[in-house]
């Protein structure tokens, strides 16, 4: 197990420089020169070429890379945001504990409702809670989550004044957003559990505990659904790396303060380093997720080990 | 006699024909043509259907409500919503169509490549997909947008970018299989060339997944598409594409709810018709589940 751990560890790093290659790589191809914008309209032509020489933007690629890299390894540091002169590692520490509460919360009730619409389905195989609970699913898979959000708003904070429309100064903020965001993936859940609860029930271990007298719901619980869940278990790692870096709408619309939203606006503003430190922090986390989800699958499935 | 010709007949019956058969008693792939189709034709005869010019201003008539002239009412600048909104199903299609023939395109050379030569080419390109990967889908649209600037054909470009590893890992594990098959390994020994080796024996087998492939892409590209539009990083403003019209509603979601809830109708519609397709076209593909 430890073998296979440094093994999947080892294969992350090329993908952690491809990954910071390509951060460093926007900043390169966006049109126009950084030590314009940075210096201001009423800056000198001698005082761009002060500031490119600073920042070393007169220096080739290959060599501004190394130094992005020393810069991001040894000091930590992406730059200044352009807008607020802040370290931008400061600026997405302050937004990062919001986007990881609401993708926990996301996470959290698309697992409930999306494990429990499974399990009802299947269940019920081929009858019309079935059909229905299917239905439901794929109709989730295909509303815009945006535009679910707005009729939330529209009926909840604009008509019956229940719940507040934007911001995060309470529990209550957290409600609209996080259904919105879990809306996808209790979908998908919904149809991945369904689909490996057929699978586990058809298994001969299910039919033997049947024989045996056991209560279905006995059945269903002690020996389908332990084994059932394993798939869902990788879904969730899978889907925590992608809400986690999918909030940028939902955020934007609720004006909940996470990363998705500083992201957003820094487009908006131009704001290149902070955008490279989204980016960057949402392709970590992403691989993170990755890897843990590797191995605790290596961990629950020895055969994977082994290949 | 009629025995015989009951034989016949099912030896006879084109694989085709067979495949007609399954669609016409699998609903969900119905349902999902049906919708499908209606959107493509919503598109071709938008000029006929439409009553308005989708981007003629009336401020005269701005904000009205629902009614017999307006079925789906007008935004704030007097713009008929229904017009608008039938003519962004021709955005929605040639968004969904590009961005799907750039991913399955790139997919299967890439692929293909990896999947027959093996070796260093395999690592190299699967630590490419890897990284392509690691960026979700939407922070790679949103990463190309901020370089290039929010338009129609840079979302096309965006979301067709990100989606090939997809592909390029089904046709890989595809080819990986179908090279150890005698079939392959015979058209090799009589001394086919690559290129056609995976052209007319590998690439044919691989057909089906890459279909219901592309139905699931082409619904998540018209989400992201007009979840990146509403927010002002996909389609600018006044181009009838269903987000952007969306992103006119919000300001008045008090007093126009029309703005708002018809465009998100159609784009459910539209995305709701792609999945059913894919799904169906799964049910009626895959062997195992057939009865």
């Amino acid at each position: 197990m430890t073998r296979y751990i440094i093994q999947r560890l080892l294969l992350a790093i090329p993908v952690l420089f491809g990954v910071s290659f390509g951060v460093f790589l926007m900043a390169q191809l966006v049109p126009g020169d950084p030590a314009t914008v940075l210096a201001g309209d009423t800056a000198s032509p001698q005082m761009i070429a002060a500031l490119r020489q600073e920042l070393g933007l007169d220096q080739p690629i290959p060599v501004q890379y190394l130094r992005f890299l020393e810069r991001l390894i040894l000091h930590g540091s992406l730059g200044n945001s352009t807008r607020t002169h802040r370290e931008v590692l400061v600026e997405i520490a302050d937004r990062f504990p919001y986007t990881l509460l609401l993708t926990l919360s996301a996470v959290i009730l698309s697992t409930v409702v999306g494990v429990l619409m499974g399990i009802f389905a299947a269940i019920n195989h081929g009858r019309a809670g079935d059909f229905v609970t299917m239905m439901l699913a794929v109709i989730g898979l295909s509303v815009p989550s945006f535009w679910l959000a707005l009729l939330m708003i529209m009926l909840f904070a604009l008509n019956l004044h229940w719940l507040p429309v934007t911001g995060a100064a309470s529990w209550q903020n957290l409600i609209m957003p996080t259904i919105t965001l879990g809306l996808h993936s209790a979908s998908v859940k919904a149809r991945v559990a369904r689909a490996s609860m057929l699978e586990v029930m058809g298994q001969e271990y299910v039919r033997t505990a049947r024989a045996k007298g056991l209560r279905e719901q006995t059945v269903i619980v002690g020996h389908a659904l332990k084994n059932a869940l394993i798939p869902i278990v990788t879904l969730i790692g899978l889907q925590f790396g992608g809400l986690l870096g999918g909030a940028f709408i939902t955020e934007t619309i609720f004006g909940w303060p996470g990363v998705g939203r500083l992201a957003v606006q820094s487009i908006f503003n131009r704001d290149f380093p902070v955008i490279q430190g989204t980016v960057l922090l949402v392709a970590v986390a992403y691989l993170a997720s990755n890897l843990i989800v590797d191995i605790v699958y290596g961990w629950l499935d020895p055969r994977i080990r082994y290949n | 006699m009629t025995n015989d010709k009951t034989f016949a007949a099912s030896v006879q019956r084109s694989p085709w024909k067979d495949f007609l058969k399954r669609v016409r008693r699998t609903p969900t792939a119905l349902i999902g043509i049906a919708l499908t189709l209606g959107v493509i034709a919503m598109a071709v005869f938008a000029p006929i259907i439409a009553p308005f010019d989708p981007l003629q201003m009336n401020v005269r008539e701005r904000l009205n409500a629902p009614s017999m002239t307006h079925p789906f009412g007008t935004d704030d600048f007097g713009r008929d919503i229904f017009s608008r909104v039938v003519w962004g199903s021709r955005l929605a299609l040639r968004l969904g169509t590009l961005s799907v023939l750039i991913a399955v395109s790139g997919g299967i050379i890439l692929g293909l490549i990896a999947g027959y030569y093996g070796g260093w080419v395999d690592n190299l390109l699967s630590r490419l997909l890897e990284i392509v990967m690691a960026f979700p889908g939407i922070l790679f649209a949103i990463t190309i947008i901020a370089i290039l600037g929010p338009s129609l054909d840079n979302l096309v470009v965006a979301l067709g970018l990100f989606g090939w590893p997809d592909y390029a890992r089904v046709i890989r594990g595809s080819v990986l299989s179908a090279k150890q098959r005698e079939y392959v390994e015979a058209a090799r020994a009589v001394g086919a060339k690559a290129g056609r080796v995976m052209a007319r024996h590998i690439l044919p087998n691989v057909i089906a997944p890459i279909i219901i492939l592309s139905a699931t892409r082409f619904g998540g590209a018209l989400l992201t598409g007009s979840g990146l539009s509403f927010i002002g990083l996909g389609v600018p403003i006044p181009q009838p594409e269903w987000g952007a019209i969306m992103a006119t509603g919000r300001d008045y979601m008090a007093s126009a709810w029309w703005i708002t809830v018809f465009p998100g109708v159609l784009i459910a519609l539209a995305v709701l018709g792609v999945n059913l397709l894919g799904d169906g076209l799964r049910d009626v593909l895959d062997p195992r589940l057939r009865k």
